[in-house]
């Protein structure tokens, strides 16, 4: 069964970009650009991984995470954070936010794709 | 008839009586008893030394002699006690406010605390007082031998050592009830009881005397009178001259004699004594006088020719067989010889020891403060050796004058010398302009008037002065002889000295005031002095010992606290052998007192508050001084301390400021920084991503490739674009940026940023209206240009109408032009406005190209232009509002960032 | 204080008390002008004055004086202050 990969992200060449390349890689890739009613796409989409991003219209990146990892039912969702500021805070707040992982922007193509390989078996 | 043995007897019974009496009044006052010390009544009798023997004995003669002249040395005094309300009261005010001690003290302190004065006025209290306890011991003398004459038996006491004995016998109690302690009021009840008791005595004796002569001689008010217009004296003729001559003379030395003052002001225990002794001496004065003229009527009737008139008190009496009667007129005679001699030793040895004894020792023994026991004794010895001398003094006198004049006449010698004191203590305490030398010179003047006129002459012709000077004056000057100064010639002597003597020295007194200037210390002493019932309500009198302890006590309750106050007091107590812990305020105990209260309060304050609460009288000059000087100091220090904590105060607002404002910049540099990086990030991660696809894979599409190479390239230009308007915002901000001022049409300026800003490409209409006269505008035109672009690329951007429409409206408003951009879309939300010029604020977030520099570089350009851009509040689209200054004053260069 | 309240309230006492203070003021002038009105009689140069008139004459006058000064002195204020002294500058 394909793996569905959630991607909340505003950046439309970053969608672009991030859909084909993880698309070729055989995943199923569903995109979200704001962080609104991010949480209700979560639960609709029902994805096995979340790739977000830190700066949304809304609701900041870090926000949904926590509402995330407050849900009892996505309490074991891998989440990938991404973002533009690459401050030592914010990793650590992502960590203690409960991300699954972080990266930094711009990444490595391949990088990404390793990160997501490891969070979710195919 | 053993009456002269009963006379010594009786003599010594009495002495032992007036011992007996000083004593218990002096244990009474020790202890706070006897409230019948301070009645009125003992200080109106007390006033009655003025009446000597020269009243009980010399005014008989004087009368038989003159008539009824000798009534004027009552008259005066009488005169100033019923006028006691302005002038008494004053002095006894003065006295007791200034804690004055003799008249010297008075005079000195009044004209600045000047020694000299003091000396003067003593010396002249000296010469003036010793003919007068002559005068005193030789009745003693005379009487004596009246009693020694009727008596054959007599032998042994008729002696010339009576007067010797009598006087180490005045010396001797004076010294025992005069000098028993220092009291530094000067107040000493013990004798002022013993002269009390004499007054009563002297005044019983003469009325008694009296009776016996107008209803036992003459037989009736009638007969005397019959006898008084029969004898030598019948007729008035008192010269005009002397009547009110020697009244007024009386009244100034009743004010100026050394022992009047010690009793009506030093010895004064409560001011309103005045109002009772002001009608109740007169009284005295009256009763001492009434009988005078009579007995001396019958005497001269009745004694054989020749006889002395003075002692007719005596000697009538005696001849006429009474001896009871005698030895009560001897007693009379007595009290009044030995009460003035007291009084008066204790009032000359005051000022001796004080102005010219004590000044000499401390000088003599450098100054230094030795411990003050010492000094209370050096003080104690010269006060006794002072009575001492004083009294012997008299008796010297007494001997090389062998009873020359009558006693009368050198009595008013004596009246006029003591008179040169009043100008100046007059002027003293009611004029604030007299001053020290005046005092001095008026002094100088008189006394030696006084001296020339009247005391030398007095000695007899030749004996001073050569009959020749009395008659032609010296080296034949005819205006300076004695008895005729100035050509006022046919004189009395006595009213012509009293005259020039009098005029003179006050004319000089005034003078020389007018003329000098006084220091400060007589300046404010004059206030205090003349001023004196503005800064004094009437002093309570002494009330004891222990309520002023209490006071005492609260008060160094509140200094030391209270629990070593009242270790200290009950310690004192102990010490005292009182039980409780209220000790008696002795002078050792207040010293230890405001030795302790010093080490808190400071010395000069220590001082004036004991003495605010013992002594009930106003602080003195110096301790003002004092206490001002250290409260000086205080002060300084206080408001130093104040001004520094006030600079400490600024010092860390300055510092919190300063913190907060780079706490705030810290915080502003990290936002910026975090959204820099956010906004560099962004198009790096397409870049990124899409040539990393275009290269690792394969198989991807032509149309795709092209693509995404767009996507790169222009995310490319993003970041260029983004890079180029920080490095243009950062030169503006730092002020760095360097204009380029010209003149230019607005019109055509704004034509070109139309065109620049893709001109009618696109679907925004442009509207650009302009006034009739063009705008000439003198600035950076490239700068002013970039603002206008970038209004009008946003307006394209962001305008959100279905037919946009950007109109763009210049006008001129007062100094100013302005140029107006407003488009039809939906404008900028109204809590917006301030924000949307900061930087990376972006009102929607749709990324339309840009970064979200642009308005905060059309700020910052705005800004160094001189002018201003703002949004235009209350529009229906987005208004953005450019203001230039028409003669812009373009911020320079290298401002302030 | 009080002194104060007697201006206030009871004015006229205040003012009787000042002007018994004048009169205290000018009883010892009066009784030099009476002490020396003996004096005048010896001008007249006819009349003989005799030493016994002149003294029954002083003695009433002093008598006078005395019982004015007792009853002047009884009705001067207690703890008033010289107030009005112009003499004092």
């Amino acid at each position: 069964m394909t793996k569905r990969v959630l991607l909340i992200e505003d950046e439309p060449n970053i969608i672009e970009a991030v859909s084909f390349i993880l698309t070729r890689d055989g995943w199923d890739v569903k995109t979200h650009s704001n962080g609104h009613d991010a949480i209700d796409a979560v639960h609709n989409r029902t994805p096995d991984l979340i790739i977000l991003d830190v700066m949304l219209p809304g609701r900041s990146g870090f926000e949904i995470l926590q509402d995330i990892r407050a849900d009892q039912t996505l309490a074991d969702m891998p989440v990938l954070m991404l973002t533009a500021r690459g401050q030592e805070k914010d990793r650590e707040m992502a960590q203690r936010y409960g991300a699954s992982r972080y990266m930094t922007k711009p990444f490595s193509n391949a990088e990404l794709l390793a990160n997501v390989r490891e969070l979710i078996a195919p | 008839m053993a009456t002269l043995n009963v006379l010594i007897i009786v003599s010594l019974l009495y002495v032992v009586l007036l011992f007996t009496v000083a004593f218990a009044a002096d244990r009474a006052a020790l202890h706070g008893r006897g409230a019948w010390l301070r009645s009125p009544w003992v200080y109106t009798l007390s006033l009655s030394i003025y009446c000597t023997a020269w009243t009980f004995y010399g005014a008989v003669g004087y009368a038989a002699r003159s008539g009824l002249e000798y009534l004027t040395i009552y008259l005066g005094p009488t005169l100033v006690m019923i006028g006691w309300w302005w002038m008494l009261r004053k002095m006894v005010r003065i006295g007791r406010s200034q804690r004055i001690t003799s008249i010297a003290d008075l005079i000195s302190s009044r004209y600045g605390k000047s020694n000299l004065l003091a000396v003067f006025v003593t010396l002249l209290a000296v010469i003036g007082t010793t003919p007068y306890i002559a005068l005193q011991l030789q009745s003693v003398t005379l009487s004596f031998a009246a009693f020694a004459e009727a008596d054959p038996d007599a032998g042994v006491l008729n002696s010339p050592y009576t007067a010797l004995w009598v006087a180490l016998g005045l010396a001797l109690f004076t010294i025992l009830f005069g000098t028993r302690n220092l009291d530094a009021n000067e107040r000493h009840h013990g004798v002022v009881m013993a002269i009390a008791l004499e007054a009563v005595v002297k005044l019983f004796a003469l009325l008694a005397v009296g009776v016996f002569v107008v209803w036992g001689l003459a037989g009736g008010i009638d007969e005397t009178f019959a006898r008084i217009d029969a004898s030598e004296i019948a007729r008035w003729d008192v010269p005009g001259s002397r009547w009110v001559g020697l009244t007024l003379l009386s009244a100034a030395a009743f004010l100026c004699l050394p022992r009047m003052f010690q009793v009506l002001v030093v010895e004064n225990e409560d001011e309103s004594h005045l109002r009772t002794a002001s009608w109740a001496f007169p009284a005295y004065l009256m009763l001492m006088s009434l009988f005078v003229v009579p007995i001396a009527a019958i005497g001269l009737d009745l004694m054989p020719k020749g006889s002395n008139p003075d002692l007719f008190v005596l000697t009538l009496p005696l001849q006429e067989g009474r001896e009871g009667l005698a030895i009560l007129s001897f007693l009379g005679g007595f009290s009044s010889a030995t009460s003035m001699v007291i009084v008066a030793a204790i009032a000359l040895s005051t000022m001796l020891s004080n102005h010219v004894v004590m000044p000499i020792w401390l000088r003599m023994t450098g100054n230094m403060a030795v411990m003050s026991g010492d000094v209370r004794q050096v003080a104690l010895l010269a006060r006794r050796l002072s009575i001492a001398g004083v009294v012997l003094l008299g008796y010297v006198y007494l001997q090389l004058s062998s009873g020359g004049a009558a006693l009368a006449a050198i009595g008013l010698v004596s009246f006029a010398g003591v008179a040169q004191l009043l100008p100046a203590m007059l002027g003293g305490i009611f004029w604030r302009g007299a001053t020290r030398s005046g005092a001095m010179t008026g002094l100088l003047v008189g006394f030696a008037i006084w001296l020339y006129a009247l005391f030398l002459p007095s000695f007899g012709a030749s004996v001073i002065i050569s009959q020749d000077v009395m008659d032609h004056g010296p080296a034949g000057i005819g205006w300076l002889r004695p008895r005729a100064l100035f050509g006022a010639e046919g004189m009395d002597p006595l009213v012509h000295a009293v005259m020039w003597s009098m005029v003179l020295n006050t004319f000089s007194f005034i003078l020389v005031s007018v003329l000098t200037f006084p220091k400060p210390l007589e300046r404010l002493q004059g206030a205090q002095f003349v001023n004196v019932f503005q800064h004094s309500a009437t002093t309570g009198s002494w009330t004891g010992g222990l309520a002023q302890s209490e006071d005492l006590l609260l008060m160094s309750q509140r200094i030391l606290g209270p629990t070593e106050a009242q270790a200290f007091f009950t310690n004192a107590a102990a010490h005292q052998g009182l039980s409780g812990y209220l000790p008696e305020p002795s002078p050792d105990f207040l010293q230890q007192l405001e030795r302790e209260l010093s080490g808190s309060v400071g010395g000069a304050t220590a001082h004036a508050m004991i003495s605010q609460i013992v002594g009930g009288a106003t602080v003195s000059v110096q301790d003002l001084m004092a206490v001002a000087d250290e409260t000086a100091q205080i002060m300084e220090y206080s408001s130093q301390l104040e001004t520094k904590s006030q600079e400490l105060a600024r010092t860390a607002r300055q510092l919190r400021v300063a913190n907060k404002k780079l706490t705030q910049i810290s915080d502003q540099k990290d936002t910026f920084l975090s959204q820099i990086s956010h906004e560099l990030r962004t198009p790096m991660t397409s870049i990124r991503a899409f040539s990393e696809i275009l290269r690792d894979s394969d198989g991807i599409s032509e149309a795709d490739t092209s693509r995404y190479s767009s996507i790169i390239h222009d995310e490319a230009v993003r970041l260029t674009r983004l890079l180029d308007d920080l490095l243009d915002l950062s030169v503006l901000e730092n002020g760095q940026v360097v204009l380029n001022t010209e003149k230019g049409s607005l019109s055509a300026l704004l034509e070109r940023s139309i065109s620049a800003a893709g001109g009618e490409k696109g679907t925004l209409d442009i509207r650009n209206i302009q006034p009739e006269k063009d705008i000439v505008v003198t600035t950076d035109l490239d700068r002013l240009a970039q603002v206008f672009i970038n209004l009008i690329t946003n307006a394209r951007k962001y305008c959100d109408a279905k037919e946009p429409v950007l109109t763009i409206t210049s006008s001129r408003n007062g100094g100013d032009v302005v140029i107006d951009f407003i488009d039809n879309g939906s404008g900028i939300p109204a809590d917006m406005h301030a924000v949307v010029f900061e930087k990376f604020s972006r009102i929607s977030h749709s990324r339309v190209g840009g970064a979200g520099l642009g308005l905060a570089i059309c700020s910052e350009i705005m800004t160094r232009l001189g002018g201003h851009v703002g949004v235009v509040p209350a529009q229906e689209g987005t208004a953005f509002r450019v203001t230039l200054p028409d003669s812009a004053t373009t911020s320079g260069a290298k401002t302030i960032a | 204080m009080s002194w104060e309240k007697k201006t206030v309230f009871l004015e006229r006492r205040a003012y009787r008390q000042r002007r018994f203070a004048d009169g205290a003021r000018m009883l010892p002038l009066f009784g030099a002008a009476l002490f020396f009105i003996p004096l005048l009689w010896s001008l007249a140069d006819d009349k003989v004055t005799l030493t016994s008139y002149v003294m029954s004459f002083v003695f009433v006058a002093w008598v006078g004086l005395i019982i004015i000064s007792a009853f002047v002195s009884s009705k001067l204020p207690k703890d008033m202050p010289d107030a009005a002294s112009p003499k004092d500058e």
